[in-house]
C-alpha cells in the first residue's frame, strides 16, 4: 500500500479494541512501516461504546489530528452496529469489518451507509473455542488482514507470538495464533 | 546502534529516564503524566536504574523534595502536568533561582476549569515566567530526544538551570508511535557525570543555600543575572543540539524551519500541532502558494531576534496559541512574536489565532483557513481580524 491507512476501532471498554489498535500498530513496525495508535479519551467504563484508532503509512506520519474518515471500520461488538453509526467518515468504498454471527448482507442492512464494503466474521465464538475467552480483539487482526492485505498472514502470527510471548504462557499464545488463523480464513463479505 | 521501537510519548521519556540513570526522582502521579512515573517506578523496583524514587503527597511535596535533593547535589528529575504543575508554583521559582539543574517533564494539559484532562499549554504558559528553560517537543520522538538533551543544558556550568520539557498530552504522551531509542551507553556517556561546583553535602566546603535576602540585599541584581544566564543558555541549547545531533542524526536548535526560505506568509506553533501543520503547508506548496512553518522549539529563552531574522522576510505571519491568557491582547506567543517585530522595517503583517483548548481536535482544514487568512492580507493588503479562534463552536 503506497499512502497512509486509517482504521477506526468500535467496541466496548473490555472488549480489548485498544489493545487490538496497538498490536496492529506494533505489527506494522516488524514491516518497517510507520505507525500511531491511540484511543479516544473519555470516560471508559466497562461495557460503554468506545473507539480507538490505528493508522499505518510507509511514510513518517506527521498529521496528529483525530481520525475523522478512516478507510476501515472494525466493530468488535455486534450490538454495537445500528446503536451507533460505524460508517459515520467512511468513505463509499470504505470497509466495515464487523464481530458478529450474521453474515455481511444481514449487517449492511442496519448500515447508514449501505455503500460500503461489509466483512463479517464470528470472533467471539472463534475466540472461545480457541482462546476459551470470548475476547475478539486479537482474532479480527486475523480477518483485518485477510480483507485488507495490510500485511502477510505469517508476519501478523509472528508478531502475536513474539509480542503475547513476553507476558502470556504457550497456551495462551497457541490459542491467539490459532485465532487469528482461523479468523483470516473464515471471514466472509 | 539504535533500536527502532514501537512506544507512547510517556514510555518513550521512562525509557530516557532509565538510561539517564538519575540520582533522585521525586514525582507524584497526574493524568496524562501518570505512566512515566509508573514505568519509572518499575524500573527503579526492578533494580533497572540507582536512583533514589520518593513518594511523595504532592506535586509541591515533589518539587520541595526535587530542591533539597539538587542543592545537596544531585541529579534530580520529576515530571508532571497540568494541575499538579500549578500545584509546584512558587517552588518553580525557588528552584530557578537558586539555579539547580532539574530536569522535568511537563506533560500539557489544561488547566481546570471546567475539569478537563486534555491538551492545550495554559499550564506551562502559566510559568513561563517562573525562570525556567521551556522546551516544546512535537512528537515522542522529539520528547526522549529532547530530555537527553536537557540533562546535558540544564548541568552546563555556564547554564545550571531547571529545564521544562514539554509535550502534548494524550495526543503525543498515550499514541504509540515509531521512534528510535539510543544505545545506553551512548546515552550515558552523552549525559557524563554530574560534578556541581558547589552543594550542600560537600561538607569541606560548606555553602548557605536559601538564605533571607532583604530589602538591602540583592534580589533584584539577582534577577537580572537570572536573565542574562537564561539569555546565554540559547548558544547553549543549540551547542548541545547540535552534538546530539552528530550521535543520533537527529540535530536540534533554538527552533525548526520548515520551507521558510522564499516563503510569502507564515506559522509559527509549538507542539505537536507543527506535524499536522507542516502537511498543510506541503498541500500549499503543491498548489504553488508559498506557505513556510515555524515550530518554536525553546519558549524560554524567547530567541526574540533569531525570530526576527528569520520570519522578516515574510509578508504575513499567524501566530497559533494552545493556550488563552484571559484578558490579554491575543494568546502568549503571539504576545511575543510580535513584539519582537515592533522595531523591525517592512514587518510582516501578524495575526494570532487561539486554537485547541481543552484538547479540541486540530484538523488539517483548521490550518488551511489560517494559509487562507495569510493569503488575504497579503491580496488586500488588510487584516480582518487580529486575533482570532480557530476550531471554536459559534
Amino acid at each position: 500500500m503506497g499512502k497512509m491507512v486509517e482504521i477506526r476501532w468500535h467496541g466496548r471498554g473490555g472488549q480489548g479494541a485498544v489493545t487490538a489498535a496497538k498490536l496492529l500498530a506494533e505489527a506494522a513496525l516488524g514491516q518497517n512501516k510507520y505507525f500511531q495508535a491511540f484511543p479516544e479519551y473519555g470516560p471508559e467504563r466497562m461495557g460503554a461504546p468506545i473507539q480507538a484508532f490505528t493508522r499505518i503509512s510507509p511514510e513518517p506520519i506527521e498529521i496528529h489530528s483525530n481520525v475523522t474518515n478512516p478507510e476501515i471500520a472494525i466493530v468488535l461488538d455486534p450490538t454495537l452496529v445500528g446503536s451507533i453509526d460505524v460508517t459515520e467518515g467512511l468513505p463509499n468504498d470504505g470497509i466495515v469489518l464487523v464481530n458478529s454471527s450474521e453474515p455481511p448482507q444481514e449487517i449492511k442492512k442496519k448500515l447508514n451507509n449501505q455503500k460500503v464494503k461489509v466483512y463479517s466474521v464470528n470472533a467471539t465464538q472463534i475466540a472461545l473455542e480457541t482462546i476459551g475467552k470470548p475476547i475478539p480483539n486479537t482474532t479480527m487482526l486475523g480477518a483485518l488482514i485477510k480483507v485488507t492485505n495490510l500485511m502477510k498472514i505469517d508476519d501478523a502470527v509472528e508478531h502475536v507470538r513474539s509480542s503475547f510471548g513476553k507476558k502470556f504462557n504457550q497456551s495462551v499464545i497457541d490459542g491467539n495464533v490459532k485465532a487469528v488463523e482461523r479468523a483470516y480464513d473464515e471471514v466472509s463479505g | 546502534m539504535a533500536k527502532t521501537v514501537a512506544l507512547t510519548g510517556n514510555a518513550a521519556c521512562a525509557q530516557a529516564m532509565r538510561q539517564i540513570n538519575p540520582d533522585v526522582v521525586a514525582a507524584y502521579p497526574i493524568t496524562p503524566q501518570t505512566t512515566i512515573v509508573e514505568e519509572f517506578a518499575t524500573f527503579v523496583a526492578n533494580g533497572k536504574v540507582n536512583t533514589e524514587f520518593i513518594n511523595v503527597e504532592s506535586e509541591h511535596s515533589a518539587m520541595s523534595a526535587c530542591v533539597g535533593a539538587s542543592a545537596a547535589g544531585a541529579r534530580v528529575m520529576t515530571t508532571t502536568s497540568s494541575q499538579g504543575l500549578a500545584l509546584m508554583w512558587e517552588i518553580l521559582y525557588i528552584a530557578s533561582s537558586l539555579r539547580l539543574p532539574i530536569v522535568m517533564h511537563n506533560v500539557n494539559r489544561t488547566l481546570s476549569g471546567p475539569i478537563n484532562i486534555h491538551c492545550d499549554h495554559s499550564d506551562s504558559m502559566g510559568a513561563r515566567d517562573a525562570g525556567w528553560i521551556q522546551l516544546f517537543c512535537e512528537n515522542a520522538q522529539e520528547a526522549y530526544d529532547t530530555t537527553i538533551q536537557a540533562i546535558r543544558i540544564a548541568e552546563n556550568k555556564n547554564v545550571h538551570l531547571p529545564v521544562m520539557i514539554l509535550y502534548d498530552g494524550f495526543i503525543i504522551s498515550h499514541a504509540i508511535t515509531r521512534l528510535e531509542l539510543l544505545e545506553d551507553e551512548d546515552v550515558k556517556k552523552f549525559v557524563g557525570d554530574y560534578k556541581p561546583e558547589k552543594y550542600l553535602l560537600d561538607i569541606e566546603n560548606p555553602v548557605a543555600v536559601g538564605s533571607f535576602d532583604g530589602l538591602h540585599g540583592f534580589y533584584f541584581e539577582h534577577k537580572k543575572v537570572q536573565n542574562e544566564v537564561i539569555e546565554r543558555s540559547k548558544d547553549v541549547i543549540v551547542k548541545v543540539g547540535n552534538e546530539y545531533g552528530k550521535l543520533s542524526g537527529r540535530s536540534y536548535g533554538l527552533f525548526e524551519e520548515y520551507k521558510l526560505d522564499d516563503a510569502e506568509v507564515g506559522i509559527v506553533v509549538l507542539g505537536s500541532t507543527a506535524g499536522t501543520a507542516k502537511l498543510v503547508v506541503d498541500q500549499m506548496r503543491d498548489n504553488n502558494k508559498k506557505v513556510g512553518l515555524l515550530k518554536l522549539r525553546s519558549f524560554r529563552p524567547f530567541p526574540a531576534k533569531e525570530l526576527f531574522d528569520s520570519l522578516k522576510k515574510l509578508k504575513a505571519l499567524a501566530v497559533l496559541d494552545r493556550s488563552s491568557s484571559t484578558g490579554s491582547f491575543g494568546g502568549p506567543l503571539f504576545g511575543e512574536i510580535r513584539s519582537a517585530f515592533y522595531d523591525g522595517k517592512n514587518s510582516p503583517k501578524i495575526i494570532g489565532y487561539i486554537y485547541g483548548l481543552g484538547g479540541r481536535d486540530v484538523s488539517l482544514n483548521d490550518i488551511e483557513k489560517v494559509c487562507n487568512d495569510l493569503s488575504d492580507i497579503v491580496k488586500t493588503g488588510k487584516i480582518k481580524k487580529e486575533i482570532d479562534y480557530l476550531g471554536v463552536r459559534e
